[in-house]
């Protein structure tokens, strides 16, 4: 049994990218504010002194060129990682992300891979207002040829920054600030989250409440809140959101025949709809309550806290569903 | 610059085997066999075989929309590229790609592009991967006029700059912007005039004199090589057949085309290599046929492969 270690989200990211690049040469990372300074909010601390400028680069403020030259270098055999530092600033990228990369491999008709990350971040739950606090996952969950992953504790987040760095496809890898400083265990020897796999956190047998990215938390304060009322929810954290893992899902909702999904992204047309949709289509007779998504509305994150905080989804709401669901 | 009789010869001869593949790329075009948008570069050869006449197998080429000219000089395979225009399985992008996102990766083709200008910044990663692994080759990256008013331009050949990446920036400047003259799109009648601002050499030539442009891309190619960094090269040139083929053209001045046919490249070359003595009319003549050859046999390649299966969509969407 691998011995354990405490250590907060953002070292997490920092040693699995550290570790990759030891492992494999081709491994780089560039981005604005990345090497001299560390990240932004220093999650790449270290990284220049240990690997060197080569390998270690400070970029412009060139969100488009930095995708672009990602995926130039990963056409040819590099693997790099870059980083755009907040995620509403991918919409600065998006053709590179959505026209080029997304598609380069099926377009040229399998002549090249694009093993690359963007490390992207949001930052809701921090008062930093419309531009800095979107959670876009839905867009390139909509994007064949990209995957998507929105780990929310510092097991996840190693596990599968490796997994990204060794992915032969263009992953996006999506970060919630909110994390960063929390603390979570993981194991001190190497491991690897595969990709395109929910992690069930919980077991449970009365209702399955679906959790992306850093609502994880508040998931989990749902489910502390419904054990108190005897029910016994299980939580799944969707970890990946393209491709998506609805075997997991399928699996959870023939158990407990009841769904509830949350996630910071605007309720119409998220990741939720599609599973929904999905369960609708193919599971409906095992339902035995509507599929609830406790998601917020359809308007922007503002910079002033209380009313940031009204848009976010809420512990009450998923309580309050569950045990409506369960009558 | 001495450009030697062999070089001069080579250039003629690319010249030629463009103008034929294009040639016969609009007949095909309008007889209905090749679908979707093409876009071609009758008119503009000079630029693409002055530029990638000098490159090595391992330096890399990025085109445009309008790329098949730099294609064929870099050694993409004739055959399969246009079996990639008819959208046929033996395609170098099994018939997905078409003419306007062709890649032919083996020869250093890396990638057309549908999106102006969107190349740019794909080609800077190539020359960084050049970089980081510590070799001299470099990345050439193609657009026309219009891309300069893009972002990608702009982000591109600054970090390119910043990086010293072996990269050289080269305009063909058709003074169209699709169907927007030029006189609109820029506040400049330079292009290269915007390498002060990014701290790079950056030189306009004419565009439709091969030698010209080959004297001028050398230049950029060593100190590419070198590892002294960029150049943006402009190259003042025309495209006969408008933005696309079937384009009819309403937005040119009258007499603007025959103007530019008078200055044609590749009557230009021929001209300098008769007056050199370099080149009989029956070298020329034989030069014309085999490329007629190569392209017909192409074509009838081309028109006997087959349609892609439907499960070829499904195909390559993930490594």
């Amino acid at each position: 049994m691998s011995e354990k270690k405490l250590i907060n989200f953002l070292w997490s990211v920092n040693e699995g990218i550290k570790e990759e690049m030891r492992r494999d040469p081709n491994v780089c990372l560039f981005g604005e504010d990345v090497a001299t300074v560390g990240g932004p909010f220093g999650l790449t601390r270290g990284i220049l002194d240990e690997f060197g400028p080569e390998r270690v680069q400070d970029t412009p403020i060139s969100e488009g060129a930095i995708v672009g030259m990602a995926i130039g270098a990963a056409s040819v055999g590099l693997r790099p990682i870059c980083e755009i530092m907040f995620m509403n600033f991918i919409t600065l990228c998006t053709d590179q992300l959505y026209n080029q990369a997304a598609k380069m491999r099926w377009m040229f008709g399998g002549q090249i891979k694009l093993p690359m990350v963007v490390r992207t971040l949001t930052a809701g739950g921090y008062g930093a207002g419309p531009h800095h606090s979107s959670t876009l996952e839905a867009w390139y969950a909509h994007t064949p040829g990209l995957k998507v992953v929105m780990p929310a504790t510092s097991h996840d987040a190693k596990g599968l920054i490796k997994a990204a760095i060794r992915d032969d496809n263009p992953v996006l890898y999506i970060e919630p600030l909110t994390s960063y400083r929390i603390k979570g265990e993981i194991p001190t020897d190497e491991y690897i989250v595969p990709i395109g796999k929910a992690d069930v956190k919980k077991e449970g047998t009365d209702v399955t409440i679906l959790s992306i990215g850093r609502m994880l938390e508040r998931a989990q304060k749902a489910v502390d809140k419904l054990a108190q009322e005897g029910i016994n929810a299980e939580l799944i954290d969707l970890l990946t959101v393209n491709p998506l893992d609805m075997e997991t899902i399928y699996q959870s909702v023939k158990k407990t025949n009841r769904l509830i999904i949350i996630h910071e992204a605007t309720k119409i047309c998220g990741v939720g709809a599609e599973i929904a949709a999905d369960i609708a289509e193919n599971l409906l007779d095992y339902l035995d309550a509507p599929i609830k998504r406790v998601c917020p509305p359809f308007t922007h994150v503002a910079f002033q806290p209380a009313l940031e905080e009204a848009y976010m989804p809420q512990v009450d709401e998923v309580v309050k569903s569950a045990k409506e669901m369960m009558g | 610059m001495k450009i030697s009789k062999e070089i001069k010869l080579e250039l003629y001869k690319k010249m030629v085997l463009i103008r034929t593949f294009e040639t016969a790329a609009s007949k095909i075009f309008a007889a209905g066999e090749m679908p979707g948008f093409i876009h071609l570069v009758l008119g503009e050869e000079a630029m693409c075989a002055g530029t990638v006449v000098p490159l090595r197998k391992d330096d890399c080429i990025f085109t445009t929309h309008r790329g098949h000219g730099h294609c064929v000089v870099k050694g993409a395979d004739l055959k399969r590229m246009m079996a990639e225009l008819f959208g046929r399985i033996d395609g170098c992008c099994r018939g997905r790609a078409g003419s306007m996102h062709f890649a032919d990766i083996e020869s250093g083709c890396m990638g057309s592009n549908g999106v102006v200008g969107q190349g740019i910044p794909i080609a800077i990663g190539v020359a960084y991967a050049q970089k980081y692994r510590k070799t001299d080759a470099v990345t050439v990256v193609f657009f026309g006029d219009g891309a300069c008013g893009t972002g990608s331009f702009h982000e591109g050949i600054n970090m390119a700059a910043v990086m010293k990446l072996p990269t050289i920036f080269v305009c063909h400047n058709n003074l169209y912007a699709q169907m927007t003259s030029i006189k609109w799109h820029s506040p400049i009648e330079n292009i290269s005039d915007r390498a002060l601002g990014y701290g790079i050499p950056g030189e306009s030539i004419d565009g439709n004199d091969v030698f010209k442009v080959y004297e001028t891309f050398c230049k950029a190619l060593k100190q590419a090589r070198e590892g002294k960094g960029p150049t943006l090269i402009e190259g003042k040139t025309y495209r006969w057949h408008g933005h696309f083929e079937g384009d009819p053209c309403k937005y040119r001045p009258e007499g603007e085309l025959e103007e530019w046919m008078k200055r044609e490249p590749l009557k230009l070359c021929e001209a300098h290599l008769k007056k050199e003595n370099l080149i009989t009319d029956d070298e020329i003549k034989k030069i014309t046929e085999e490329a007629e050859a190569r392209v017909e046999e192409a074509a009838n390649f081309a028109r006997k492969s087959p349609i892609p299966e439907v499960e070829e969509i499904f195909k390559d969407i993930y490594a």
